[in-house]
């Protein structure tokens, strides 16, 4: 029978219901799998009790895969065809790669990402990621006795639209459902609860077998936002190991030593520094190929002097992530760490000594990542009360749309939370207009002009109908990875129409600024530059209408002095409109509507008359 | 009448209830629903109802809504684990039959 975990009071599902959904570590080493079971969050292990899936992928010429630490066992061997570090080609060109020369890869150049030549075909990282996120959900499939509703994977806070795309589709191929895409450092700062918390700015220091990244987040009502991220690509635990390492070289005197022996040495220098972390002195001992034999003994203080410098490494990132936010180590309420190489003692007392406060490391820094996407996971397959529903971002910029005069009508305002989906009805401006244009445009000013344009398309189809008696309801929705989509929609016939954007793409966080600052200090000035559009749109209107009118009956109802004066309005109205004063357009679209008081009755009167001829009385539905 | 858990299945809920630092102790129950009639409940019990049949079984405190008893009594609560994945398996001498996976039963 079906396994049955403990759920939260009142959320219990219905048989064959249960909402599985597992958070994803998806890391540039190292792969993880996590899910919330009886209320806890916990990583699930592999068949072996293994936690970590090395992220490594080895394609054979028989077009078969093998993922893992069976992988990576061969990336000595078959170089060509044994992928690790794929996140890093995510989203990214040839041109992108620097070191793309020091790799062992036959690179193909491909529009928009970088491609891989294997034993078993040409492969984008995005397949290749999708190999690792496949065996990830078979785990959890296994040891969860269902399939997967969703899941949620994380991203370095610094990935681009493209990067996050990519991981998306990864996801989709690997047959995935994403919930959301998640910061690494926001996914952290979940798993300790810091959420739940006290508001405030918190620093997520992340170091890992080969990367460095600082990320402040500041939490303002349960939203996390990344306020800056720095770091080093080419710094992480293995240069740990290679300062060991090269001390024993040094140490033993030896000069020239093989790949066998340099690959022993590497794995004897990391031992020593993991048991570093709990003893004051360890022995370095190995048998070398040349049968010389090492014995040496590792002081705690002697490894805290060779790796000084890496530390202070670390923090001048540290420092520059600080200063783009513009705080001061002091602004910091609580300092996570992550990432395997942060239990070096050393590294968390340089930690502490900066921010001046004990970084939280009692959840496992190789862990903390998966441990946090679970738990946002859990929330988002719903299976815990609506009160207790993260609100983990916001949209940074108003969302809208341009209508007549070239004025912003806004649809989501700026600072929503996402998702969301907000709908707005519009109508026809001309009589007998078949097509809308729809202009999406991001930003806080009145005129389409200082806002930043998205996204344009049309709307085709509308049955003709007099000008505002089409109901077009335009839907704006925005994912929780901040993708915006926009449909629009004729009422009475059901023609649809839509697009997908993405508001962020290319926009920094100067650049959002410097768009909020200006609609601040334009804001007076944006205020009548939409009065006067208003103005001119409602007279263009009038001037349209009574034309209309004239054409159609104007020669049966008026006689040549009422239509002479009518058309001398019309024209006083036109050259009001082509000046840029309020006062006389306001003036002369009154005078017009005055003007034209007895004209629209006598309209009103022949129309019901129309309407009227040749019915009886009873026909009449009254 | 009575609702037992088995040893393992006590220590776990032990455990699950301290780290999630909150809770009296654990409901079972069951709801109509499903292919074959009748699921069952499991969840953690924040608050305990005046109805509520109290049981202290292993050290856990186990509450029943009284229309629950009635399919539930004598069943015993156990913690199983079947390759990579583990959980509550209920043992109930009322069930009569059962869908395929068990999640559902009637009596």
């Amino acid at each position: 029978m079906a396994l049955l975990q403990i759920a939260e009071p009142g959320m219990s599902t219905a048989p064959h219901e249960h909402r599985l959904a597992v958070g994803i570590d998806l890391g540039t080493t190292n792969s993880l799998v996590a899910t919330v079971r009886n209320g806890i969050a916990v990583v699930l292990n592999d068949d072996h009790g293994r936690a970590l899936l090395p992220s490594v992928v080895r394609y054979h010429a028989d077009g078969a895969t093998s993922v893992g630490y069976e992988a990576q066992a061969r990336q000595g061997d078959d170089p060509h065809n044994t992928v690790v570090s794929a996140k890093r080609f995510m989203g990214r060109g040839l041109k992108d790669i620097a070191d793309a020369a020091t790799m062992p890869y036959r690179f193909v150049d491909a529009p928009g990402m970088v491609q891989l030549k294997t034993a078993a075909g040409v492969k984008s990282p995005v397949e290749v990621s999708a190999e690792i996120l496949k065996v990830l959900k078979a785990r959890a499939e296994a040891a969860l006795g269902g399939e997967l509703m969703g899941a949620v994977i994380t991203v370095p806070a610094y990935f681009d639209d493209a990067q996050r795309q990519a991981t998306k589709d990864a996801a989709r191929l690997a047959g995935l459902n994403v919930l959301r895409l998640l910061n690494e450092p926001t996914a952290a700062a979940i798993a300790y609860g810091l959420d739940n918390g006290a508001e405030g700015i918190y620093a997520v220091y992340d170091l890992g077998g080969g990367t460095f990244d600082i990320s402040i987040l500041r939490l303002t009502r349960g939203v996390f936002e990344v306020l800056a991220t720095n770091g080093d690509s080419a710094l992480g635990g293995d240069d740990f190991d290679r300062r060991i390492y090269c001390w024993v070289l040094e140490q033993a005197g030896l000069k020239v030593i093989d790949d066998h022996d340099k690959a022993l040495l590497l794995a004897k220098a990391r031992e020593a520094k993991e048991m570093l972390t709990e003893h004051p002195e360890v022995k370095v001992t190995a048998v070398l190929s040349t049968g010389e034999f090492i014995d040496l003994d590792l002081t705690e203080a002697q490894f805290n002097a060779m790796t000084a410098s890496l530390v202070n490494k670390t923090l001048v990132p540290t420092r520059r992530a600080l200063r783009d936010a513009g705080l001061e180590p002091a602004d910091v309420k609580g300092v996570v760490m992550v990432g395997g190489s942060t239990r070096v003692p050393r590294i968390q007392a340089a930690v502490g000594e900066f921010f001046g406060q004990t970084p939280l490391t009692n959840l496992d820094p190789d862990r903390v990542v998966a441990l946090g996407a679970a738990i946002q996971a859990n929330v988002l397959a719903g299976n815990r009360q609506e009160d207790d529903w993260l609100l983990l971002d916001v949209v940074p910029l108003s969302l809208g749309l341009e209508t007549m005069g070239g004025l912003v009508e806004k649809i989501i305002p700026r600072n929503a939370t996402i998702p969301t989906a907000r709908a707005q009805e519009f109508t026809t401006f001309k009589d007998g207009q078949t097509a809308m244009a729809v202009h999406v445009v991001q930003g806080e000013r009145e005129l389409v002009a200082d806002c930043r344009s998205l996204a344009r398309f049309e709307l085709r189809g509308i049955p003709p109908m007099v000008a505002g008696a089409a109901r077009i309801r335009v839907t704006f929705q925005v994912d929780a990875d901040g993708l915006l989509s926009v449909s629009a929609r004729e009422l009475s016939t059901g023609v649809e129409a839509h697009i997908e954007v993405k508001p962020s793409y290319g926009l920094t966080d100067d650049e959002v600024a410097r768009m909020l600052r200006d609609s601040y200090d334009h804001a007076r000035e944006d205020m009548s530059a939409r009065q006067l559009a208003e103005l001119k749109v409602d007279g263009q209107r009038l001037v349209e209408a009574t034309e209309i009118a004239l054409a159609e009956n104007g020669a049966e109802l008026l006689d040549a002095e009422e239509r002479e004066e009518i058309e001398n309005l019309i024209a006083a109205l036109k050259k009001a409109l082509e000046g840029d004063v309020p006062q006389a357009i306001k003036r002369a679209t009154e005078a017009l509507n005055k003007g034209t008081v007895e004209f629209a009755a006598r309209r009103m009167d022949l129309s019901v008359k129309k309407a009227l001829t040749g019915h009886k009385i009873e026909e009449l539905d009254v | 009448m009575a609702v037992t858990l088995s040893e393992r299945a006590a220590n776990h809920v032990k455990n699950f209830i301290a780290k999630r630092g909150k809770g009296v102790g654990l409901r079972l129950g069951v709801r109509t629903s499903g292919c074959s009639g009748l699921a069952y409940k499991l969840e953690f019990a924040d608050d305990v109802d005046p109805e509520d049949i109290k049981f202290e079984s292993q050290g856990v405190t186990v509450f029943v809504d009284p229309k629950s008893l009635v399919y539930l009594d004598g069943t015993e609560l156990d913690f199983v684990r079947e390759g990579l994945n583990e959980g509550f398996k209920f043992n109930n001498p009322n069930v009569k039959n059962a869908c395929g996976c068990g999640e559902s039963f009637n009596v």
